[in-house]
C-alpha cells in the first residue's frame, strides 16, 4: 500500500436511510472512510450492520440518502443511471458469493466477458486474461463452465473477472461463504495478494474475522456506524487469528 | 451504447450450450407450427372442396328459385326462367346446372365411387373448361368430363368408359358414358364431379319413376355470363326485377350459402387462433420460467456493468432464434407430410395463408417473451448482493 498516494475511494458522511412500517431505519449512519491504491479493507460486523448495504453505496447500486461516495474523482451522484452502469463496468470489479459466473460462459468468457463490456478485448488483453487465470491456478480450466469446477476455482475465476479490466476498486461480498477453509484462506489470500500488486483499492464484506489475515484495515460496523477500525498489523493478525 | 455483437454472442452461447433445453422448446414450436399449418391447409382445402366449382364458374351472377333461400338442392330453375334470363339486354351467356348424388362405377371398382353428377347446357357457363380432351358436344350425348379429383380417385382417363349407378324406381339402374375431357379440381360440396349434358343427366340421374321428360329438365341453378362483368351488381338487380320469383347473387354469396361452409368455416378458424393462442402461452411461459430460473444470474450481469438493453436484446435474440429453428421445422415437417398424404385427403397450402401463418408464429415467440423482457427490465442489480431496494 502506499500510504502517500491520495484515496482513491472516498465516502464523506454517508447516510442511508429506509422507512419501513412508518419507522425510518438507518442502515447505513454517517459513514466516512477512505482507501488508498493498493489497500485491502475489511468490512465486519453482524448481520443487519449495514456492511453490505455500504458496499451497495460504493458501487452505486444503490444512492446514498445523504453524504457523498467520491471514486476516482468522480462522485457517483452526479452519475445517471446509464453513466453509474458504464462507470461499473470500466472502474469496478466485483466478487460476489457463490454462483456469481455466467453458467453458460466458459472461465475464460467469463473473465473476457468485462473487456467486451469496456469494448477492450484485444489479442494482447486476451493473452494477458489467460495469464492471469494461469496465475490463479486455471491454465487446464480455461474452457471449463462454471458447473465443470470447483466453488473455490469459480471463486479465483470471479477474482480475475473483478481484476481483468483494471479496475479503480474491487469489491468482494461475502466471497468465501460457500467455501470450506482451506479453499476460503486461498481465496482471500490471492485476492488481497492481486489487490497490493496491481494496487487497487480492495473491499471485502466478509462476517469471518479469520478472513481478515490478509487485509490491510479492519473495519467493524455496528448498527449502521463504523463501531471500531483496526489497521495495526499486530491486532489484525490477533483478531484474524483468535476469533472463531 | 447498446453491444449488438455481445447480445448475439451472450444469446447464442446460452443456446448453443444448453442445446437439449433450447431443442425441447423449438422442438414444441415445430409441432405448433405443424398443427396451426395443416388447422390452416384443413380449412382451405375444405372450403376449397365446398366452393371449388363455383369458384372456377365463368358466371358472373347464380339464379335460384326465390323460394330456396340459396340452398342449391332446395331450387328449382325451370326452361322458362332460362329463356327469360336469356331475354335480358346485358346477358352475354346463360347456362345452368343441376346435381344428382351418383355413384361412379368402373371396371375396377364395381362398389363406386360417390360423385356428383352435374347436367349442364354444352358450350354454356356451368359447363368448367376441360385441360385435356374437348368440351361437351350434344345435348343428348353419353360423354362426360370428369373433374381431376374424380380421376385421381378412379384412375379413368381420356377415352375411358364408366358407368352411373343411379336409384331408379327402386332400382339400381347402370347408364354409360365416355370420357371425352378432363377438367382442373372443380369438387362440389366435397364431392368429386362428373359433368354430361343435360339431356343425358335427366335420363340417369336417380328417380322415382322409369320414364323421363327431357324437354321438362328443371336445373339447380341459372348461370348468366354478363356482357360487361363490372356493371354486374346492377345487373343483378335488374334481373330480380325482369323474371319472375328469383334470387341472384354472385359467385362469394352462392358459396357462403353452401350448407355448412359458415360454420365449418369459423370452426377452424377458432381451432387455428386457440393453437396460436396455446402456442403464444406455452412459448410465453417457457421462457417467462426460464428468466425467472436466471434472475440471480441477471442482477450479477447487471452489477458488473452490462446494460438492460444488452440482456433484453440477448433474450429476443435468444426467444427468436429458438422460434425460428422450431418454425422452420415446422414448416420441413409440414410440406415433408404434404407430400406423401393422398391428394383425396382435403389439405391444400395456399401460398398466402401459409405465409401469413408462419409470420404469425415468427411473432408468437417475441410476443410471448414480452412478459419474460418486463421480467428482465424490472431486475435490480442489487439482487446480486442479495438486497432488494
Amino acid at each position: 500500500m502506499n500510504t502517500d498516494s491520495e484515496p482513491i475511494l472516498e465516502t464523506r458522511e454517508v447516510l442511508k436511510s429506509y422507512s419501513n412500517a412508518g419507522q425510518i431505519i438507518q442502515a447505513v449512519d454517517h459513514v466516512s472512510f477512505a482507501v488508498r491504491p493498493g489497500e485491502f479493507v475489511a468490512l465486519v460486523g453482524p448481520s443487519g450492520s449495514g456492511k453490505t448495504t455500504l458496499l451497495a453505496l460504493l458501487a452505486g447500486l444503490l444512492q446514498p440518502t445523504s453524504g457523498e461516495v467520491q471514486i476516482g474523482g468522480q462522485q457517483l451522484s452526479k452519475l445517471n443511471d446509464a453513466q453509474r452502469t458504464r462507470f461499473r463496468a470500466q472502474k469496478i470489479g466485483f466478487v460476489f458469493q457463490a454462483s456469481n459466473l455466467v453458467p453458460y460462459l466458459t472461465a475464460q468468457e467469463n473473465v473476457e466477458l468485462m473487456l467486451k463490456l469496456n469494448g477492450t478485448l484485444t489479442r494482447e488483453r486476451a493473452a494477458r486474461v489467460r495469464e492471469l487465470l494461469a496465475r490463479l491456478g486455471l491454465e487446464t480450466r480455461l474452457k471449463n463452465l462454471p458447473a465443470q469446477m470447483s466453488g473455490g476455482q469459480q471463486q479465483r475465476v470471479a477474482i480475475a473477472r473483478a481484476l481483468a479490466h483494471q479496475p479503480d476498486v474491487v469489491l468482494a461480498d461475502e466471497p468465501t461463504a460457500s467455501l470450506d477453509t482451506e479453499r476460503a484462506f486461498q481465496v482471500v489470500q490471492t485476492l488481497g495478494d492481486l489487490i497490493h500488486e496491481q494496487q487497487r483499492a480492495g473491499i471485502m464484506v466478509t462476517h469471518d474475522l479469520r478472513m481478515c489475515r490478509w487485509v490491510d484495515r479492519i473495519v467493524r460496523m455496528t448498527d449502521g456506524r463504523i463501531a471500531e477500525v483496526v489497521d495495526s498489523p499486530q491486532e489484525i493478525l490477533a483478531l484474524s487469528t483468535t476469533t472463531h | 451504447m447498446l453491444s449488438l455483437p455481445l447480445s448475439f454472442e451472450l444469446a447464442l452461447l446460452e443456446v448453443w450450450r444448453n442445446k437439449s433445453r433450447f431443442l425441447l422448446i423449438s422442438t414444441v414450436v415445430a409441432f405448433i407450427t405443424l398443427l396451426v399449418l395443416f388447422t390452416a391447409g384443413l380449412a382451405e382445402g375444405l372450403g376449397l372442396g365446398n366452393r371449388e366449382y363455383i369458384q372456377n364458374l365463368r358466371a358472373d351472377a347464380l339464379v335460384y328459385s326465390d323460394k330456396s333461400e340459396l340452398f342449391v338442392s332446395a331450387s328449382r330453375i325451370t326452361q322458362k326462367t332460362l329463356r327469360d334470363l336469356r331475354n335480358i339486354s346485358g346477358v352475354d351467356a346463360v347456362g345452368a346446372i343441376a346435381w344428382a348424388p351418383v355413384a361412379l362405377v368402373t371396371a375396377n371398382n364395381s362398389v363406386g365411387v360417390k360423385v356428383q353428377l352435374g347436367g349442364v347446357i354444352p358450350g354454356q357457363p356451368g359447363e368448367p373448361e376441360v385441360v385435356e380432351g374437348s368440351q361437351l358436344s350434344g345435348k343428348r350425348e353419353n360423354v362426360a368430363i370428369i373433374d381431376r379429383s374424380t380421376a385421381i380417385r378412379t384412375g379413368l382417363k381420356l377415352g375411358d368408359k364408366f358407368q352411373i349407378r343411379s336409384v331408379v324406381a327402386r332400382k339400381d339402374e347402370l347408364y354409360e358414358f365416355t370420357v371425352v375431357g378432363l377438367a382442373g379440381s372443380q369438387q362440389y360440396s366435397l364431392q368429386s364431379t362428373v359433368f354430361v349434358p343435360y339431356q343425358s343427366w335427366e335420363k340417369s340421374r336417380p328417380r322415382a319413376q322409369l320414364e323421363t321428360d327431357v324437354d321438362a329438365i328443371v336445373f339447380n341453378l341459372g348461370l348468366v355470363r354478363l356482357s360487361d362483368p363490372t356493371n354486374a351488381a346492377s345487373m343483378r338487380r335488374q334481373i330480380v326485377q325482369s323474371v319472375d320469383e328469383v334470387l341472384v347473387v354472385d359467385k362469394q354469396t352462392a358459396w357462403e350459402n353452401t350448407p355448412g361452409y359458415g360454420p365449418q368455416q369459423s370452426t377452424l378458424s377458432l381451432q387455428r387462433g386457440f393453437t396460436l393462442l396455446i402456442a403464444l402461452i406455452v412459448v410465453g411461459s417457457f421462457f417467462r420460467i426460464q428468466t425467472l430460473q436466471k434472475v440471480a444470474q441477471v442482477g450479477v450481469l447487471k452489477a458488473i456493468g452490462t446494460r438492460s438493453g444488452t440482456i433484453v436484446l440477448a433474450s429476443l435474440i435468444q426467444i427468436f432464434a429458438v422460434t425460428a429453428i422450431g418454425v422452420l421445422f415446422g414448416v420441413l415437417a409440414t410440406l415433408g407430410l404434404a407430400a406423401v398424404i393422398p391428394p383425396t385427403v382435403p389439405i391444400r397450402f395456399d401460398g398466402s395463408t401459409f405465409a401469413s401463418t408462419v409470420v404469425l408464429m415468427l411473432m408468437i415467440g417475441p410476443l410471448g417473451g414480452l412478459v419474460s423482457v418486463q421480467v428482465l427490465l424490472k431486475t435490480e442489480p442489487l439482487r446480486a448482493l442479495g438486497l432488494a431496494s
